[in-house]
């Protein structure tokens, strides 16, 4: 399917969402952040979607928001679209998990929330998965500073 | 509590015990919380980050020629492919077309590396089953590509031999020639890790039937590589996005519908064959050309997401670069397939025993410097 056919379903899931392709291969969907999870579900169970396959997910920080990207796929109909969704707050960010839709996001939200500060409503068990529990801070937000540990040229 | 128990009064209880950072049936540092209630596993947490370097964070920092020499030390057994998947993406970035010559160079290495890391796994599988012979065996046959390895590349493990635009220099006036004994030589070692392990009747009752992990599952846990493909879900990046001279060859992508351990086991013994062949299809032929397109000395990418993946020996490698335009880039995620196959440990080791927990790993293939990056 043609990213113009993948735009005229997705437009149809929601409103305000935002469609671009420049400076990137594939369809970017930028999701208000409020509908994340209804317009998840809905690529997921579409018949003319079926994005089953969510490749890759990560955490970005683009100052002042914060955000996340999924990289999604269909194995059946092979088709690729990337979802995009920001939050503003960054004392205290907060989105839906979807990892209950695609269940990798388990994993991927603890990496985010480790180094980004995401956390996400309803997921199971939300910790620091790679860090130690007492870190202070998110290593991977462009203000971090850590003048023991770090080189910065 | 059954009934039983119960009319007999014997109380049993959940408790927790560390398998790692340190245990003999895990290739590195993974710790993992198990909650077992005798020798029942009720619950896996895997507690990462013993080797964490935050990669990520030191690619923002670095050019994208130093990016290259950090991925080696991500997957160390799939380093050559690691090095090509940032070089590919760079190279998408620039819109620069590598010659013929590197692309077939850059397979036949991929190739290697695959047969190499391979043979760990199988020497390391069957040593964590309890057959300590095969080690042995892997580890001869390994040693002689790592030696083709140090004669071109002038490295063992981690090769760096990829740069953006081609390759350092040129293969060494010896390589086709040792690459071709050593597949004459590998062809007739197959059969015997076959006849050696495959057949053993304590291995196959070990395996058969265990760690059983169905399709739907393996694709809602982004599962990819040798792991998925034992579920039958077809997840070869090399048939589905082909790149460098993935398109120019004949393979079959192996695909069993079984999913347990020994159906993981079985893809990657047959994909040493494919590997055979698509080093054999490749090396009589390696084209005529320059070896490394020119690049400026300091890259900059034009402003934009790149994002380019590739089947390491492991799984689906993927490198997301955003550039805003400058030397180094905005943001770097790689997309490890250790770390989203590690997710669905948990899911398929609810009420098994811990010994068939270490054949389910074994069968996955972990590295831990890849899932923590």
């Amino acid at each position: 399917m043609t990213n113009e056919d993948l735009q005229n379903i997705i437009t149809g899931l929601g409103t305000d969402l935002e469609f671009n392709t420049e400076g990137s291969e594939f369809l970017n969907v930028i999701v208000p952040k409020e509908q994340l999870h209804s317009i998840c579900s809905q690529l997921k169970s579409h018949p003319e979607l079926k994005f089953d396959y969510a490749f890759c997910i990560t955490g970005m920080d683009w100052v002042p928001a914060l955000g996340v990207i999924y990289h999604l796929n269909s194995t059946e109909l092979k088709h690729e679209i990337v979802v995009k969704v920001m939050v503003e707050d960054r004392e205290n960010p907060t989105l839906d998990s979807v990892h209950d839709i695609w269940q990798t996001a388990d994993f991927h939200e603890l990496e985010i929330f480790d180094f980004f500060g995401i956390k996400f409503n309803n997921h199971p068990k939300l910790r620091r998965i790679f860090l130690t529990p007492e870190w202070e801070g998110f290593p991977l937000r462009k203000d971090y500073v850590d003048e023991a540990n770090m080189i910065i040229k | 509590m059954t009934d039983q128990q119960a009319q007999n009064k014997i109380k049993t209880e959940e408790y927790f015990i560390n398998m790692g950072p340190q245990h003999p049936a895990a290739n590195g540092v993974l710790r993992l919380i198990l909650t077992i209630d005798g020798e029942i596993i009720k619950n896996v947490e895997p507690d990462l980050g013993y080797i964490h370097r935050s990669i990520e964070k030191m690619c923002e920092r670095d050019s994208y020629q130093q990016i290259v020499h950090l991925t080696d030390r991500m997957d160390y057994l799939s380093s050559h492919i690691n090095n090509e998947a940032v070089c590919l993406t760079v190279e998408k970035g620039l819109e620069i077309e590598v010659s013929d010559r590197v692309k077939v160079i850059r397979t036949i290495i991929d190739e290697l590396t695959r047969i190499a890391s391979h043979c760990l796994w199988w020497g390391v599988m069957g040593m964590d089953l309890g057959a300590l012979t095969t080690y042995f065996y892997a580890f001869r046959d390994r040693e002689l590509i790592n030696d083709i390895f140090e004669e071109t590349c002038g490295a063992r493990l981690t090769m760096n031999y990829n740069v953006p635009g081609g390759l350092m220099f040129d293969i060494h006036p010896n390589f086709v020639k040792r690459t071709k004994d050593f597949i004459t030589h590998f062809k007739t070692k197959i059969p015997e890790y076959d006849r050696l392990l495959t057949g053993n009747v304590i291995f196959q009752k070990r395996t058969k039937g265990v760690g059983i992990l169905t399709k739907e599952d393996a694709i809602s846990f982004g599962v990819s590589g040798p792991t998925a493909r034992g579920s039958g879900f077809s997840s070869d990046v090399r048939k589905h996005h082909p790149y460098s001279a993935y398109d120019r060859v004949n393979f079959k992508e192996i695909l069993f519908t079984e999913g347990d351990t020994f159906a993981r086991y079985q893809v990657r013994m047959m994909e040493l064959w494919e590997s055979v062949s698509i080093i054999e299809q490749l090396i009589d032929n390696i084209p005529e050309g320059e070896t490394k397109a020119a690049t400026k000395a300091v890259i900059k990418l034009p402003k934009g997401e790149f994002y380019q993946r590739v089947e390491t020996a492991r799984g689906e490698l993927g490198v997301y670069i955003n550039s805003t335009g400058n030397k180094n880039p905005y943001r770097v995620k790689f997309r490890s397939p250790g770390f989203s196959n590690l997710s669905v440990l948990n899911h398929i080791s609810k009420d098994v025993l811990i010994g068939d927990l270490v054949a389910t790993m074994a069968s996955f293939d972990f590295v831990i410097p890849d899932i923590d990056r």
